[in-house]
């Protein structure tokens, strides 16, 4: 019989953050960016319809990087969350930091057991108000920890070149086209070598407060995104620089056939 | 929100439907739990009263009266029975009140729970179906006098028409062809429909001849309100089209009531239909 080794609690939880933070930054990063009328979402996302942004509720949005199995489970714990929330009180009563919260308490508990293995995802949570100063941006990573994001924010692989380009090209009451530009430009600059992102691998969505539906989500489709950005093309998928394709991604075998969405499909 | 973790039934793959998913973990907060004890007399509760909907080329309109009753007593005189269920449909409700707008409620919930689940919408038949098995878990109420009889309408993106759906208490489930009506005046406002239905409606003339239809059910049945003229309380209109749900505003209905109120004023029965 074996005697255990005996590893310090440090050592443990440096492991297990080194595990996790290797998983997420094999991922592509994603934006947020705050603009005049409420919060964009923009993604790099090979796959049309295994999302990396969802609606959570009416004024709730939710993007992740990392292992789509555990942040898909975590998105659906979401809406099971926020729905009954406002099934058995009022749809005012779901809110952002209630949602941000219970991710972020499943998320620690996850990774400080010694039973599970850590999730290897982040977490944007973000929720838009009526006025701009009111809209609420939440990034939580893999071991709990929730941070406040102030007008815009990026995380995945290389988060800190895309926050960097975004701190620097940022503006106030940016509209909703420039805002765009701004953060593929921002996903773009996320190596020293500059790619060009065409819009048929963007996911785009935006949580709109001037949507006169309750329901303030909306996915920007591809025909709008391929008008703007273009197309990919076979040199595109060759160009020096270019990693390879997300293994996330295509290792997931549930396929949530989410090609329309009609809450959201007009532009 | 709660400050503990996410329980893991919210974790554990599992159904996209918000009601089985409630069935499990807070059953009681299901409309109709718990059932009462089948001894009981049947309970006193304000009902609804008439709704009718009726198709016009490209989509379907659905009106309902604005008035609930306790027995004899008009309990309310401005209820409102014509919801949006989703984007792409519509809901109308007779019966118990209370237990209506709550099933009303869950199945909004229900539809809008599993588009984001599953990322797609449901079928204009799933959404039928997935009501009638709303109204089945109703059954024990039912019994008690306590029954839910909605009127189900939408604009089917598949063959790009309104289309109806009616049910029994039983959850069973009926579609209707060109227009019907649920509720206590609603064999009134059938007959009115009958004679002033006709294929190529606009849809401001179909918007005209739901309105009319209350109102013949209003003649006719103490139940149903008709256009309250004093208070200005009008029937609930929507339409439901390839744009998605629209109530019309108050003043479109108003309109339309002021010009039947003024038809009527020289000929109480309404428009008289061609003998042949």
């Amino acid at each position: 019989m074996s005697m255990p080794f005996y590893v310090s609690p440090e050592q443990q939880m440096k492991d297990r953050a080194d595990f996790a933070r290797k998983g997420i930054g094999r991922g592509r990063s994603v934006v947020v960016v705050q603009y005049a009328d409420g919060l964009l979402f923009v993604a790099e996302n090979q796959s049309p319809s295994l999302h990396k942004i969802s609606e959570i509720y009416d004024r709730l949005a939710f993007a992740a990087v990392g292992r789509y199995n555990e942040f898909e489970n975590l998105r659906i714990a979401g809406v099971r969350l926020a729905d009954m929330r406002g099934y058995s009180y009022d749809r005012r009563d779901v809110t952002g930091r209630g949602l941000a919260n219970a991710y972020a308490q499943t998320l620690g508990a996850i990774f400080s057991s010694g039973g599970e293995k850590p999730y290897e995802v982040e977490l944007f949570v973000a929720e838009v108000a009526d006025r701009v100063e009111d809209d609420q941006i939440y990034r939580l990573t893999y071991d709990g920890s929730v941070a406040d994001a102030q007008r815009y924010a990026a995380m995945g692989g290389s988060s800190d070149q895309v926050a960097e380009h975004l701190a620097s090209h940022y503006e106030e009451g940016l509209d909703l086209d420039s805002a765009l530009h701004l953060a593929v430009e921002a996903l773009e600059n996320d190596s020293t070598a500059t790619r060009t992102l065409a819009g048929d691998r963007l996911e785009v969505a935006v949580l709109d407060r001037t949507r006169p539906q309750p329901r303030k989500f909306r996915r920007i489709g591809q025909p709008v995104l391929t008008t703007m950005f273009g197309r990919s093309t076979a040199t595109d998928e060759a160009a020096p620089g270019v990693p390879p394709p997300e293994s996330d991604d295509t290792a997931a075998t549930t396929d949530t056939a989410a090609t329309t969405d009609t809450a959201s499909t007009t532009d | 929100m709660s400050h503990s973790r996410l329980p893991s039934a919210f974790l554990a793959p599992g159904s996209s439907s918000f009601a089985d998913f409630l069935g499990q973990q807070a059953p009681g907060l299901l409309p109709g739990r718990p059932a009462l004890a089948p001894s009981l007399p049947p309970v006193e509760a304000p009902h609804g009263t008439t709704i009718v909907a009726a198709t016009f080329n490209g989509g379907v309109v659905m009106a309902g009266d604005r008035r609930a009753t306790m027995g004899n007593i008009i309990a309310q005189r401005d209820i409102e029975k014509v919801f949006p269920s989703d984007e792409f449909s519509c809901v109308g409700i007779a019966g118990a009140a209370g237990l209506s707008v709550e099933l009303v409620r869950l199945f909004q919930t229900e539809l809008e729970h599993y588009e984001k689940i599953e990322g797609t919408t449901l079928s204009l038949d799933g959404k039928a179906n997935r009501l009638s098995g709303l109204i089945r878990g109703n059954l024990a109420m039912a019994m008690q006098g306590l029954a839910v009889v909605p009127l189900f309408a939408g604009f089917d993106p598949d063959t790009h028409a309104g289309r109806i759906f009616s049910y029994d208490v039983t959850g069973g489930r009926y579609e209707e062809h060109s227009f019907y009506s649920v509720g206590s005046g609603s064999l009134f406002a059938r007959g009115s429909l009958k004679k002033l239905y006709r294929d190529d409606l606009t849809p401001e003339d179909s918007v005209t001849v739901v309105v009319q239809a209350l109102y013949d059910a209003a003649d006719d049945d103490s139940a149903t309100g008709g256009p309250d003229m004093m208070r200005r309380i009008f029937p609930v209109v929507a339409m439901v089209t390839s744009a998605g749900f629209a109530r019309l505003p108050d003043d479109d209905v108003a309109a339309v009531a002021d010009r039947i109120m003024s038809a009527r004023m020289q000929r109480p029965d309404g428009p008289a239909a061609p003998l042949t």
